[in-house]
């Protein structure tokens, strides 16, 4: 009997610890969080995560709304910070298949309208008035506005070509 | 040639050279595969007839491809540039014989992904007609700068396998202070006697070599480490080498991989290149032997680097040998001056069987890098496949560099790719998985998470160019916002001036 | 397309199937005698011991959907059940042997994941699970009644005490303690250990020759001793830990026997008695649960010998091996967490150590 009270009182004396730390010690929800996590976004606004652009997808993220493989510009080292920032589990092998894409204009078919390095949020795009324009492979996101706007569908997306310098052994395969 | 014993004692932890006698004798790392050396060492070095076709890769080296330099359809004589260095660690291409070239264009380059590389392809006009070249009487009375540039311009690269540009590492290794040349002569693959013929058969020219460089980088001896399982190379370089009192011949006990730079400076000078560092850290310069001949070749007669020996050998090839090739020579002409495929080739590989590549076809041409071509059968290749590790350490008293290797893979292959202490040390030797009793591709693991660290250090650097583009454009965009603003606001108010104006003449 | 293949295209001739094997083998001859010098119900306990770790190991992998063949021919399971049964009194009954191969595999080894994922070495954890769970049977010790010889049971006695547990009258008398088990009797009755020895009558030459009482591995030292040694000059394992182990309890033996022979047993018994050959050469040096590498396995080694040497002097279990091993595979991440080589062109992490494991 008095083993079963005592015990009873033990569990009472606990829970009721428990509780009041949740209440008390509660960690406030960082309101910084977002803004930390829209300074790791690459910022170019290209709304191809869903959102109307970087702020609102950290708000989302943040918030927990959104998965952090959400950002094709980003690639996969962002979907490893953000992981890493959010404490979550990120599955990056879903990603790993779509390598980088870029942009790349096709020069018979471009008119020189300016429309795409006019929308091209990282000035990738390069070129004049009435003269074939050009994608700069290191600016390039990938994020894909200026496929929307040519008028010609000059502009195509192309995965990033693997050269002898960028070609990385594959992981092996085995139960080991 | 005998280190003084007292100076051991007084500085245990940073051996004089020359003291490490008891380390030469008893490296605690290591692997004996089976030498494999005999049908091909024991041919004399023989040349290969003229291919009709040469394709020669424009990175042939570590550091910027070549630029081409000549066009389709033009015709070069033998020692030619066709492709110039660009950029500080670089070096240029030069046309193995005189003919005209066909092609400028991507071509499968020897490596293991086959993916293509910008490659000159070369029809030879069979007159092997050279360019001029400019020689020097005595080499010794060049100065060290202008030795660096005739070797740099000769394009010779370090034929051990490393293919760092040669000059590159003299110009280093005269701001740094080297008093000392390692001659690398260990040649501890299996299967492979290039090194060992030359040796043997160039072994004056060699040794001029090794002086001209002492002279170049102003080094006071030399040290010329040669396994102990090639007893006539060590004999012919000795006697080569009778003349020069500051050139010493040591025999190093045979054991993989005695030929790596680190191992073969601390086994030879009893020191350790820091972690971080260059051997010049340490004053010492390794060059291979095969390189020491290409630079005498350079710098006395002026010959840049057309042509190397290759070790062709392996169980799918009729008979070993050594053949001269010009660069470019696809592998299948090596292959069938060696009497063809007597069994089914199961692997081709550039380079000996620890640390050659696989190659994806016999049209991969022979490159300066390329030390041999092997073609194996089935039964030389390891068939068994991985299994649960069983923690033996073999892997760590074979690792040269003193790394826990079954732990790193265990590390990499759960994705903890930063856990993996000592990765950036490791130097893809491939003796853990040689030793492995449970045959885990170890140092697969480790070249694994080496490119994905690199990738994801460029994706890193890419996201903050990007970022860095995306916040100048914004600002571009605000400046040009507040141009306009400012400039509409200046016309106005001129504008309005104006009006003003006309109204007080109006009024007036 | 095909993944290329990475270097090395080379490997030595050697697997982990080999290492078992060649491990079983260096274990054969030790076997052999200790059967011979037992009877048959020491080869009917082997038989039983290894057959029952063999299939509990089958049917752990058909519970895992894992094909069975290349698993079990890889060894590991045999040499877990035999090194059990070396550990066991001859005489034990089926049963004892039985539970404690499926035990060692079900519990200790294929519960955390199979070969290479145990923490603890199954045949040690299995003995002393039986040795706590059933003493008695654990602690009865014959005289040896070697094969052929008069005293010999025949093979039908031997089923009728193996498998039904009829001991056959005329044995009684026989039973003995070992030399361990028999000082640590006589020191609670306050004899000192120069008489008990004596009075033991057990000479050097039978301890050598394991002509005396014990566990099948326990006798045979010279045997079991060349087997490690080829074991070593195979290159099937290393020196470090056998040598670590033997020097673990030969050290304060010296010490201590010197300061007061009367209280403390001399180093000669101490090595040639209750399986520390058997332990330091077969089990101890167990890859998968001693450290990787060599500095880490002197110190692992030299942890076993000691602890077995405080267990047999001070603690209540006279074969103390088993106790020690487990206790410091215990240890042995946190020794391959510590005890690392000196990366090549490292600064050393902690003061020069002397030059022990150096370069």
């Amino acid at each position: 009997m008095i083993a079963v009270m005592s015990l009873t009182a033990l569990g009472l004396a606990l829970g009721l610890g428990l509780g009041l730390a949740a209440r008390f010690l509660r960690v406030e929800q960082d309101d910084g969080l977002a803004s930390e996590i829209e300074a790791m976004l690459p910022g170019s606004q290209c709304g191809q995560c869903g959102f109307p652009g970087c702020a609102p997808a950290a708000a989302a993220l943040a918030a927990g709304n959104a998965p952090v493989t959400l950002c094709p510009p980003g690639g996969r080292e962002l979907v490893r910070l953000l992981a890493d920032k959010l404490g979550v589990e990120a599955d990056v092998s879903g990603m790993k298949e779509s390598a980088p894409m870029l942009a790349a204009v096709a020069e018979d078919l471009c008119i020189g309208c300016t429309k795409c390095f006019r929308v091209c949020p990282t000035d990738a795009v390069v070129g004049a008035p009435k003269q074939i324009h050009n994608v700069l492979r290191e600016a390039c996101t990938g994020c894909g506005k200026c496929v929307d706007v040519c008028p010609t569908m000059a502009v195509s997306m192309t995965p990033m070509p693997v050269t002898l310098q960028s070609w990385t052994w594959h992981k092996p395969a085995c139960a080991a | 040639m005998q280190p003084d014993p007292s100076a051991q004692n007084a500085s245990a932890f940073r051996p004089p050279l020359g003291v490490a006698l008891l380390k030469r004798f008893m490296p605690r790392w290591g692997v004996h595969p089976e030498s494999r050396k005999q049908p091909s060492s024991a041919q004399g070095i023989e040349s290969l007839p003229l291919p009709a076709m040469l394709h020669i890769p424009l990175l042939q080296h570590s550091g910027a491809a070549a630029k081409p330099v000549v066009s389709v359809g033009q015709h070069v004589l033998k020692g030619e540039l066709i492709g110039a260095r660009q950029g500080n660690i670089s070096a240029p291409v030069h046309a193995p014989t005189s003919g005209t070239i066909v092609a400028i264009s991507d071509y499968p380059a020897p490596h293991p992904s086959g993916l293509a590389v910008l490659t000159i392809s070369l029809q030879p006009d069979g007159e092997e007609r050279w360019t001029e070249c400019t020689t020097a009487d005595d080499p010794f009375s060049l100065t060290p700068a202008e030795i660096a540039e005739r070797v740099a311009a000769a394009g010779v690269v370090g034929l051990g396998g490393a293919t760092f540009p040669s000059s590159v590492k003299m110009l280093l290794g005269q701001r740094s202070k080297v008093h000392t040349l390692l001659v690398n002569g260990s040649e501890c693959e299996p299967y492979l006697s290039c090194d060992d013929r030359l040796m043997r058969e160039r072994a004056a020219q060699i040794v001029e070599g090794i002086r001209i460089v002492l002279h170049a980088v102003g080094a006071s001896r030399a040290l010329c480490g040669i396994e102990n399982n090639k007893p006539a190379a060590i004999e012919a370089m000795r006697q080569a080498a009778t003349a020069f009192p500051q050139i010493e011949i040591h025999a190093l006990p045979t054991l993989y991989p005695m030929g790596s730079d680190r191992q073969l400076i601390h086994v030879l000078t009893g020191q350790e290149v820091p972690s971080d560092g260059r051997s010049a850290d340490v004053g010492v310069l390794v060059h291979n032997v095969g390189t020491l001949y290409a630079i005498q070749q350079a710098v006395r007669f002026g010959r840049p680097l057309i042509s190397r020996v290759v070790t062709v050998a392996g169980g799918a090839l009729g008979k070993a040998r050594n053949l001269e090739a010009l660069i470019g020579t696809p592998a299948r002409l090596l292959v069938e001056h060696c009497g063809g495929l007597r069994e089914p080739l199961v692997r081709l590989l550039m380079g000996g069987p620890m640390m050659g590549m696989q190659l994806p076809s016999l049209d991969a041409p022979v490159i300066k890098g390329c030390s041999g071509i092997l073609a194996l059968a089935a039964n030389e290749i390891p068939q068994e496949q991985p299994s649960p590790c069983i923690r033996c350490g073999q892997c760590v008293t074979a690792c040269p560099m003193s790394l826990m290797p079954f732990e790193m893979s265990a590390h990499i292959r759960i994705g903890e790719l930063d856990a993996a202490q000592g990765l950036k040390d490791c130097i893809s030797c491939g003796s853990c998985s040689y030793v492995c009793p449970a045959h885990i591709p170890l140092s697969h693991y480790f070249d694994y998470a080496k490119g994905e660290l690199t990738a994801r250090e460029r994706g890193k650097l890419r996201q903050e160019s990007i970022r860095q583009l995306t916040g100048a454009r914004k600002e571009r965009l605000e400046a040009e916002a507040r141009e306009k603003a400012e400039a509409a606001a200046r016309r106005k108010a001129e504008r309005e001036r104006a009006k003003a104006a006309t109204a007080q003449g109006k009024s007036a | 397309m095909m993944h290329p293949s990475h270097a090395p295209h080379a490997h030595a001739a050697t697997s982990v199937s080999r290492v078992m094997w060649l491990v079983i083998a260096a274990l054969v001859p030790a076997t052999l005698f200790s059967i011979w010098l037992n009877g048959w119900p020491a080869l009917l306990l082997w038989l039983v011991t290894v057959g029952s770790a063999v299939i509990a190991e089958f049917f752990c992998l058909r519970f895992a959907q894992r094909p069975a063949a290349p698993v079990l021919a890889d060894g590991s399971a045999v040499l877990t059940g035999w090194l059990l049964a070396l550990s066991l009194p001859a005489w034990a009954p089926w049963w004892i042997g039985a539970l404690g191969s499926v035990f060692a595999v079900v519990v200790v080894k294929q519960a955390f994941g199979g070969l290479g994922q145990n923490l603890f070495n199954p045949a040690m954890m299995a003995r002393a699970m039986l040795l706590i769970a059933f003493p008695v049977e654990l602690t009865t010790w014959m005289q040896p009644a070697p094969l052929f010889s008069a005293d010999a049971l025949s093979l039908s006695q031997s089923f009728a005490l193996t498998f039904l547990g009829q001991m056959p009258s005329s044995f009684d008398a026989l039973s003995g303690a070992t030399t361990l088990g028999h000082i640590k009797t006589e020191l609670t009755r306050e004899i000192s250990v120069t008489q008990a020895l004596a009075g033991h009558g057990q000479s050097m030459s039978a301890s050598l020759f394991g002509l005396h009482g014990g566990s099948l591995g326990e006798t045979a030292v010279l045997l079991l001793a060349a087997g490690g040694v080829a074991l070593i000059v195979l290159r099937v394992i290393t020196w470090h830990i056998p040598l670590a182990v033997l020097a673990g309890v030969a050290l304060p033996a010296l010490l201590l026997h010197a300061h007061d022979p009367a209280r403390y047993l001399d180093a000669t018994t101490h090595l040639l008695s209750g399986g520390l050959v058997l332990g330091a050469f077969f089990i101890a040096t167990d890859p998968v649960t001693s450290p990787g590498t060599p500095r880490g396995q002197l110190v692992f080694g030299f942890g076993v010998g000691l602890l077995t040497w405080l267990i047999r002097t001070y603690g209540g279990y006279p074969e103390a091996i088993a106790f020690a091993v487990i206790l410091m595979n215990a240890l042995v991440p946190v020794i391959d967490r510590y005890v690392r080589p000196r990366i090549y062109g490292h600064e050393k992490q902690r003061r020069a150590k002397p030059a022990k494991g150096g370069a």
